[in-house]
């Protein structure tokens, strides 16, 4: 059995003892073990074991996860260049806390009060509120510096969170102009870009950089170290 | 508990297939000789797709690469961090000390940051210079050959300085230095401060075709999946493999816990618990090497008693344990203006700095006894977990409001993209009998092996070296206009927790006097004439440099010994 045929059947063979209690049906095996390999970053089985758990739990209600998504696209609203949904940060968010349970009261307790403030003022929960309304609340606690109130902590919190999943996502990374994680040969900063500061390679460097077109030959050196090839 | 035997007796039993492990796996094996090596944690290889980290995006991970079980991200090749499941550590008093394991076969070469320096002609007889601590009983010029035999088996990048105590080597091409590397020189020179090209253990071009060129993804610490980085197990373990035609034997999953002596009190192999069954084995062998890290190698010393070692093995003068020292470290970070805005573009480059500063003063001129170097990092980096948090707080430097959200929150984030550097410097500490590794009385670990209990504390050696760094970088940072996130103050002045740079070394010491050192010049035992230490216990004093280098000159030095003792019939 080679490894992935191994984790293959650690996955199947925990999530069967979870989901036979909970009677569940194979198809849904199939689409949590979809999930879990939709993720596919060198996990050891202890960590794909402990994924696998995570990914099995619910922790935020709809309402909730729905009232977070509003938040999220407040804090970076939708452009040309991606919006919330395309960045999953709700799943994102969803999972975090879940991987890092220090977030939970903070995030639960945040949105419990942005529903209670929103009833008191407007009559109605957050979600249901005009976006003038909702900016309205935000604006309480969205400057707030050093000492933070529990509500400017967790306006804070999810700011963080939501502007980390945004930009780590795979429209964030294109929006943010991210242009490495690929193969490719580095022969320095773009010359415009380096006029532009002030340096020059050729003026500032005595050194023999390296050379593209000759980084396949195989190194040979004098017995003095200088490179030959 | 029942020891179970193993029938076949093997020339040499190698603990940890790290460095020094991996190096003398490939030395030995290459020589003829019959090895078991032994590895705590599981295989591995960065070139299996199931296990390979490098070309990953951040989404590919559900929390984004945030460490929740690997301390420095889900993309980091290691296996375990300071914490190791099952495996906890004790400390004395108000120690504060961080042991980093990395349970994997490579051990910590999978992930660490390629920084390649040999240590100089000052670095073994620093006693002779500033009467602190003890010369090495070698000198640069026993080990020279050794590394420069290591530079052309596993390749450096680095130039010719012609540096008294930095010597030059077999160098691969540098790399051009990225944009914030460029404004550190500037800022760095007009200090007065030296900058040359890194010397990295990162293929700028190719040194055989069994492994690949460096392709500049900038993610050397996830282990390179085409080789181009050095790694023990893809560089040394592999070709050993290759070329032993059967006579190299890999255990995974091993914990070795002693290594075990015959009834005359003579090294025979070690005991290990096998994770799989949770059974104790027994290795036969005629020569054991500890290669299992400083401190893991001086617990099996330690944990290895009998009636002849009632100490523990090679522990007669009492001195396994002590003088533990890792890198001094501080961190700082700066905010520089003139970097904003950045128009973007490929800045991965390789997987670390493409500049550093050695050390470049007179000690004796100074308040403080050894030397640093400076590593900095920055850069139009891949945007991970952590990315954005705060998002404009660096607006307090412009008098402009901070918070907020909105269509802002993609402009502010994109103006400071790539507009911080940060700075790290690494020292040298003085070793110091008083800091050591011991067997804690009570306490043991999942497979029941005594654990490790640390006692260590820096001193003002180490303090006012720290305080000098912050200052110089300071004025490096005032230099190109920029603007320090936060000041390292308080008395220890921001130095790092000792362990936290995982540079920790000196614990089975070497030296010509059986009373007040463990090993010999050839990192042998004292005691036990065929019982070797090839990782960094052996390091009388650790310079201002990293240890890989060093550890796998010394591991090829000592195993060619080994070969030689062996035919000789002295061991």
């Amino acid at each position: 059995m080679n490894r992935r045929e191994s984790l293959k059947t650690l996955v199947i063979g925990s999530l069967a003892s979870s989901l036979v209690l909970e009677g569940c049906l194979s198809k849904e095996k199939e689409i949590i073990y979809e999930n879990v390999w939709k993720y596919k970053y060198g996990r050891t089985p202890e960590e794909l074991e402990r994924d696998l758990k995570l990914l099995n739990q619910v922790f935020f209600s709809k309402e909730e996860l729905n009232t977070i998504r509003v938040l999220a696209n407040l804090i970076v609203p939708p452009t040309n260049e991606g919006n919330i949904d395309q960045a999953e940060v709700p799943e994102f968010i969803e999972f975090i806390v879940k991987d890092t349970p220090s977030f939970q009261g903070v995030l639960r307790d945040g949105l419990k009060w942005l529903d209670k403030t929103s009833t008191e003022n407007f009559g109605k929960d957050f979600v249901s509120c005009s976006e003038i309304e909702q900016k309205n609340i935000l604006d309480k606690v969205a400057f707030a510096t050093r000492k933070k109130n529990k509500e400017e902590a967790f306006f804070s919190t999810i700011r963080n969170l939501v502007i980390t999943g945004y930009f780590s996502s795979e429209v964030g990374i294109k929006d943010l102009g991210y242009k490495g994680n690929q193969p490719n040969v580095w022969d320095g900063v773009p010359e415009d870009i380096l006029k532009e500061h002030g340096f020059s390679y050729k003026k500032d460097w005595n050194y023999k950089f390296l050379d593209p077109l000759k980084r396949n030959d195989i190194a040979e050196w004098d017995e003095n170290g200088n490179l030959i090839t | 508990m029942q020891i179970i035997e193993n029938e076949k007796k093997y020339d040499v039993v190698i603990v940890g297939s790290g460095a020094g492990g991996g190096m003398a796996t490939k030395i030995l094996t290459d020589n003829g000789l019959t090895v078991a090596l032994m590895e705590a944690g599981p295989f591995f290889d960065p070139a299996d797709q199931d296990q390979q980290l490098h070309l990953k995006w951040p989404y590919e991970s559900p929390r984004r690469g945030k460490g929740s079980t690997r301390a420095f991200g889900d993309f980091h090749a290691s296996y375990g961090d300071w914490e190791v499941d099952g495996e906890p550590y004790e400390m004395k008093g108000d120690t504060k000390f961080n042991w980093w394991r990395s349970r994997m076969l490579g051990g910590r070469t999978n992930h660490w940051g390629r920084i390649s320096l040999r240590f100089g002609p000052n670095d073994f007889k620093r006693k002779s210079i500033d009467g602190l601590g003890d010369n090495w009983p070698i000198n640069y010029e026993d080990v020279k050959p050794y590394y420069d035999k290591v530079d052309k088996l596993i390749g450096i990048t680095g130039t010719k300085e012609n540096i008294y105590n930095e010597p030059d080597g077999f160098f691969l091409p540098p790399a051009k230095p990225r944009l914030h590397e460029l404004y550190y020189k500037k800022g760095a020179e007009k200090a007065g401060v030296k900058v040359i090209p890194s010397r990295l253990s990162i293929l700028t071009k190719r040194i055989s075709n069994e492994r690949g060129v460096c392709y500049y993804c900038g993610n050397c610490g996830r282990s390179c999946g085409v080789y181009a980085d050095f790694s023990a197990s893809s560089c040394l373990v592999f070709p050993a493999q290759r070329n032993a035609q059967g006579r190299l034997d890999l255990y995974v999953n091993s914990m070795v816990r002693e290594v075990s002596v015959d009834k005359y009190g003579k090294a025979n192999g070690v005991i290990y618990i096998n994770k799989d069954d949770n059974s104790e084995y027994r290795i036969n062998a005629k020569v054991v090497v500890l290669a299992a890290s400083a401190c893991e190698s001086a617990r099996i010393l330690l944990n290895s008693k009998s009636s002849y070692h009632k100490n523990g093995l090679g522990n007669s003068s009492n001195m396994v344990g002590k003088y533990l020292h890792d890198s001094t470290g501080t961190n700082n970070m700066a905010f520089i203006p003139d970097l904003m805005n950045r128009k973007t573009y490929n800045e991965d480059g390789m997987g670390n700095m493409h500049l550093y500063t050695p050390w470049w003063l007179d000690n004796k001129k100074l308040d403080f006894p050894r030397g640093y170097h400076i590593e900095i990092g920055g850069g139009l980096g891949a945007p991970m977990y952590g990315f954005g948090f705060d998002f404009n707080s660096l607006n307090k430097f412009f008098g402009l409001q901070v918070g907020g959200y909105g269509d802002r929150v993609r402009d502010e984030v994109k103006k400071y993209y790539g507009s911080t550097i940060f700075f790290a410097s690494r020292g040298e500490s003085v070793p110091n009998e008083n800091n050591y590794c011991e067997i804690d009385p009570e306490k043991k670990d999942k497979y029941g092996i005594p654990i490790l209990r640390f006692n260590y504390k820096w001193s003002d050696y180490e303090r006012k070296q720290a305080k000098h760094a912050n200052e110089t970088i300071n004025q490096i940072v005032d230099n190109i206009g920029g603007h320090m996130l936060w000041q390292n103050k308080g008395p220890d002045h921001g130095l790092l927790t000792p362990g936290e740079i995982i540079h920790e070394v000196g614990t089975t010491r070497m030296g010509s006097n059986p009373k007040t050192s463990v090993v010999n010049e050839y990192e042998q035992l004292h005691d036990a004439k065929n019982v070797f230490v090839v990782d960094g216990g052996p390091f009388v004093s650790q310079a201002d440099k990293n240890p890989t280098w060093t550890i796998l000159a010394l591991s090829w030095r000592t195993s060619e010994y080994i070969v030689d003792q062996l035919k000789k019939q002295n061991i």
